[in-house]
């Protein structure tokens, strides 16, 4: 995350008291982040009980998701052949996942708004890394419901799932991994799709489709999809290493026809080049940025 | 002073006909839901089929249907409801209220006219991707689309009698965000926007089938399935909407009429 967050060049202070040496631009982007943040999260609480209504209906719509699962696995005992803890594994691996980077960075789909009316253009006259100042804009803490719901889905799974799976170490600690670089990834995907807005200030909702979308794909087991659907979320959109491929390592499970089974260990590099991409992505977005002038 | 209201309509409609990416990327959106949600229903009915009623050809359109009218009969936020309330916020609802219009009736036809260009712009083509692509059922001839049409502008009218009625709830509050949230859930829950609702199990159905939201999805698309057959079964189907209708028409009505009775404008 720091690499994407710096990925926008800060400028330097007015005052230039800042030496070259001094200057480090992740902890700038950070410090900027949680000081932009922690303001709307002040903002936010003076309207506690609207705060409260919004927390419980973050959490309810996520719950949403989850109850369409248990109401399916109220007619049916498998789902293309997973039990119900296994779906629940998945569910709870992606919902966690997506929920932390939702958390962190919803807010840059508002951005297309921002370049629209022209106001994105004080944020850059502001001496803080753009990025981390955009995603940290109207940062709403209600979406600690997501990230909670998921977490709940998720020990729940693993208790149901405590004497299905042959437990090691690896696989253990597969799971908190899995949870990380899913919310890398996805974070990612919403930095690129941020930055696509710089040229479509309206296809805010086409980044949705991947993020909400793909996080929906996700809480089902790959083998309820079409093989050639399977295959564009391995090597075109590179969505299924949030949790399926390490998820069906867990559980025990052979990887998807066509994809080979070190790909289960292959996330945190997809996470990494999805950043590197994302970060080129924000770059060039920045530097071919032309303000609307109002 | 119905020509003002047609020309609010064609408003409507073309305001929102200006954003061109925008009904793109819905569309794209809408058709990825389509796939993903096919996939689980197919999985779904594989294991049981004739679940609720549906056969898997039935339940693929109803996927489809979903995904076409969800702008249209607002199963996800009514699309205008945001503007309303900040409108109520800010205090510009004085000038509103001052024009030779009924507000009720003048949010009503913007509405229509952006549900109309919805219906064109983003409804039509993911319904056509996915006959395409699943080979769904389709309804019986000319009679049964166009019997699915009047269900569907029924559907839209009643979302936006409900959406009114929420954004009224600003006047007393100024912050609408909570109560749009719980409408905005409650919409998603009960219209079937996840699930069909004769899926849902026992009395939890029974109980959903009966709520004004039945009207924005399950309704159309029972009628669009043909399940209501033809004469009195599809005038019950009809009734059931129009009941909803008055009933939340008038419960806005009355809301705005003790807002605007009591309620003292933001000003500034």
């Amino acid at each position: 995350m720091d690499e994407l967050l710096t990925a926008a060049p800060a400028e330097g202070t007015a005052g230039g008291a800042r030496t070259e040496e001094a200057y480090r631009p992740a902890a700038d982007a950070l410090r900027t982040y949680r000081m932009v943040a922690a303001l709307w999260i002040r903002s936010t609480m003076t309207y506690r009980a609207s705060f409260a209504l919004t927390l419980a209906s973050s959490f309810c719509v996520t719950f949403f998701d989850f109850v369409v699962i248990l109401l399916m696995f109220g007619q049916v005992r498998g789902l293309g052949g997973f039990s119900f803890a296994e779906v629940a594994f998945l569910y709870g691996t992606t919902g966690t996942a997506f929920g932390i980077a939702d958390l962190t960075l919803g807010s840059l789909q508002r951005m297309g708004r921002r370049i629209r009316d022209g106001s994105l253009d004080v944020f850059l006259l502001r001496p803080a890394p753009l990025l981390a100042q955009v995603a940290a804009d109207a940062f709403a803490l209600r979406r600690l419901g997501r990230v909670l719901q998921g977490l709940m889905v998720l020990v729940w799974s693993l208790v149901l799932l405590r004497d299905e799976v042959a437990w090691s170490w690896g696989r253990a600690l597969m799971v908190p991994w899995t949870v990380v670089c899913g919310a890398v990834i996805f974070m990612a995907v919403m930095v690129l799709g941020a930055s696509a807005l710089f040229w479509l200030q309206d296809a805010a909702e086409v980044t949705n489709s991947f993020t909400y979308g793909g996080n929906t794909l996700l809480q089902y087991p790959p083998t309820v999809f079409a093989q050639d659907l399977v295959k564009g979320v391995v090597f075109v959109v590179p969505l299924a290493f949030v949790n399926w491929l390490p998820a069906l390592y867990v559980l025990g499970r052979p990887a998807p026809p066509g994809v080979p089974s070190w790909a289960a260990f292959a996330s945190p590099l997809v996470a990494l080049v999805c950043c590197g991409a994302a970060g080129l992505a924000w770059r060039a977005g920045v530097r071919s940025y032309r303000s609307t002038g109002s | 002073m119905l020509r003002l209201y047609a020309t609010v309509a064609a408003g409507g409609f073309r305001r929102y006909a200006t954003y061109r990416v925008a009904t793109l990327a819905g569309l794209f959106t809408n058709t990825v839901f389509g796939f993903v949600f096919s996939y689980t229903y197919i999985a779904l009915w594989a294991e049981r089929p004739q679940l609720g009623g549906y056969s898997m050809a039935d339940a693929l359109a109803y996927v489809w249907i979903g995904q076409a009218l969800i702008t249209v009969c607002g199963m996800m936020g009514g699309g205008f409801e945001a503007e309303l309330i900040e409108r109520i916020r800010t205090g510009d609802i004085a000038v509103d209220l001052y024009r030779p219009a009924d507000l009720q009736g003048w949010w009503c036809a913007a509405n229509a006219g952006r549900a109309a260009y919805q219906l064109l712009g983003r409804g039509a083509v993911p319904l056509v991707i996915g006959a395409f692509a699943f080979r769904f059922t389709l309804p019986a001839g000319p009679a049964g689309w166009a019997a699915f049409l009047l269900a569907v502008a029924l559907g839209s009218l009643v979302s936006f009698a409900l959406w009114y009625l929420v954004a009224m709830s600003a006047f007393w509050l100024l912050d609408g965000q909570g109560v749009v949230q719980v409408a905005w859930l409650a919409g998603l829950f009960f219209s079937g926007m996840l699930l069909p609702l004769n899926v849902f199990p026992g009395a939890l159905g029974e109980f959903a089938r009966a709520l004004p939201w039945a009207a924005l999805l399950q309704v159309p698309a029972d009628v669009y399935l043909g399940r209501y057959g033809d004469g009195p079964g599809l005038l019950r189907a009809y009734g059931f909407q129009l009941g909803w209708l008055a009933v939340l028409l008038a419960a806005g009505r009355a809301a705005q009429a003790a807002a605007t009775r009591k309620v003292v404008v933001q000003g500034g």
